[in-house]
């Protein structure tokens, strides 16, 4: 049997394919804390809620509704969208002006009142979502036997981070949202509507939770507690990518997942830990994080 | 050149920063196609005054009228819709946008204004460098960058924040060259400047401010009668 450094490779493949996976989602949820921070300079802490949300939105449209994985994918991103609109209209906004710190709180006390309601309606333990019929089964590589969702999971999260970072970096509607991150009152004062940009920014960033929740039902259970367990090590990712920095999030959510990857093929004690030991060791070198500007 | 109403007329303008009361009390209007400066020494709040009309300074207690708005009613992102363009001191270029991107970032607010081929035979500076990110241009340009922006959206007037300051002679010659050219095209200016010969150059009139109060204001005419009290008032 081949192996690489004593490892069979099927095992480094196998944990390497686990680690881009769970990058995937690190990089899509990064990317949407991100979009958020940079702008509204609120750091989100309802984005794993929202994640959570968007899984249960698929969940609860197939059980109830019979609606199925496909015109979930699209459903459950728009209305946990709409949902963000609505929180920021509603309250996010009249927080602007007072500290950061009261965003934060803010958002975190929602994340508890979500995920609160969730457990008290469905428990704690996971509920199945199947794979849908036309990614079913796997694809033998030669050197692995590749899940087709999981395959599906990662072409999906590199599209929709491509896009996103197209939408930003090279469209008119991204360049309102570039110049209103460096100077809001500005961009204001030449006649852009920046509380509709901050809403809909807000909304974009929550519809980005969303939809990896939905691409996440397959994979993990739906479970209320699915966004707590995921967002503290995605937190850890948005600081080592550095705060604000749409391609640092993206770059820093797949190499970090693999970081994990490979770490639980090499040294498995310590693969739930690596990432923080990253995150430490990149604030000791590079306080800005690894794409950050000095604040 | 006064013709029957102001275009801009500001009525005992009161401003804060915070707790700071900064104006108190500003009067002066602006007509139509003029070049109407605001002199004073550092702090008396010429900049304040720019930032109060243009709706930056939210804190603000008086009368602003502007070609039949009321600006104090509108909120920020309407002000520049009613034809108001503002060039901030710090120029506000945008580091991560282009050249190109910060140029036709405000939104086009009235027809009127040029075209980007009519602003690149004005500024060819611009064009050659158009997809440089705006904050690798020298001062100068981006100076020129941040005044050019403002000529497409169709704006009648421009408040111009000390555009001169930090600028090589040879610089603040072409801006007083550009000035003169928008003068000839019929845009009105209200210019805040610590460079007095740069404006008495082009502008029609003044306003002398002192401790965010409009003390005195003349026309260009009579700049030589004045000179005693500009030299005590400026420091000149």
């Amino acid at each position: 049997m081949t192996t690489i450094l004593g490892i069979p490779i099927q095992a480094f493949l196998g944990q390497l394919l686990v680690g881009l996976i769970n990058g995937s989602f690190y990089a899509m949820l990064s990317l949407g804390l991100a979009v958020i921070f940079g702008l509204l300079r609120v750091i989100n802490f309802a984005h794993g809620a929202q994640y959570m949300l968007g899984a249960f939105v698929g969940y609860l449209l197939l059980v109830h509704l019979g609606i199925g994985y496909w015109p979930a994918l699209i459903l459950a991103p728009l209305i946990v969208g709409l949902t963000g609109i609505v929180i920021e209209r509603v309250a996010l906004s009249r927080l602007y002006d007072v500290d950061p710190l009261y965003g934060l709180l803010f958002t975190f006390g929602l994340s508890l009142v979500i995920e609160g309601i969730f457990r008290y309606y469905f428990g704690v333990s996971g509920n199945p979502y199947a794979v849908p019929p036309l990614l079913a089964g796997g694809t033998n590589l030669g050197f692995m036997f590749l899940p087709n969702y999981r395959g599906w999971v990662v072409i999906a999260s590199l599209i929709l981070c491509l896009g996103t970072w197209f939408a930003i970096e090279k469209t008119k509607l991204g360049s309102y949202l570039r110049a209103a991150t460096e100077n809001r009152s500005l961009v204001q004062a030449f006649g852009v509507n920046v509380p509709l940009l901050l809403t809909l920014t807000y909304g974009l960033g929550s519809a980005l939770a969303g939809i990896a929740g939905i691409l996440a039902a397959p994979v993990y259970q739906v479970s209320p507690l699915m966004g707590s367990n995921l967002i503290i090590v995605v937190f850890a990712v948005v600081v080592v990518g550095g705060m604000g920095s749409i391609l640092g999030a993206i770059v820093t959510g797949y190499m970090l997942g693999l970081a994990e990857g490979l770490t639980k093929v090499f040294y498995p004690e310590a693969s739930s830990i690596v990432i923080f030991v990253i995150m430490a060791v990149v604030l000791l070198v590079w306080p800005a994080g690894l794409f950050g500007k000095d604040a | 050149m006064t013709s029957a109403a102001p275009l801009l007329a500001v009525r005992e303008l009161h401003a804060w920063y915070g707790e700071s009361h900064a104006l108190h009390g500003v009067d002066l209007d602006v007509f139509a196609g003029e070049t109407v400066t605001l002199l004073g020494r550092n702090g008396v709040g010429k900049t304040t005054t720019l930032r109060a009309i243009i709706g930056l300074i939210r804190k603000r207690t008086g009368e602003i009228a502007f070609d039949g708005h009321d600006l104090m009613r509108l909120p920020l992102h309407r002000t520049a819709h009613a034809g108001i363009g503002f060039v901030p001191e710090e120029r506000g270029i945008f580091s991560t946008l282009t050249v190109d991107e910060n140029l036709v970032l405000p939104p086009v607010v009235a027809a009127g204004g040029m075209s980007l081929e009519e602003i690149f035979v004005l500024f060819p500076n611009l064009k050659e460098r158009r997809n440089s990110p705006g904050t690798k241009l020298s001062g100068g340009e981006q100076q020129m960058l941040a005044i050019a922006r403002m000529l497409r959206t169709g704006v009648k007037v421009l408040l111009l924040d000390e555009p001169t300051e930090g600028l090589a002679p040879v610089i603040v010659q072409r801006i007083g060259e550009l000035l003169a050219a928008l003068k000839q095209r019929g845009m009105t200016i209200l210019l805040v400047e610590q460079n007095f010969r740069f404006a008495s150059r082009i502008a029609d009139r003044f306003y002398l401010m002192e401790h965010g109060k409009v003390i005195a204001g003349f026309p260009v005419g009579e700049i030589d009668d004045r000179m005693t009290q500009l030299h005590e008032v400026l420091g000149v």
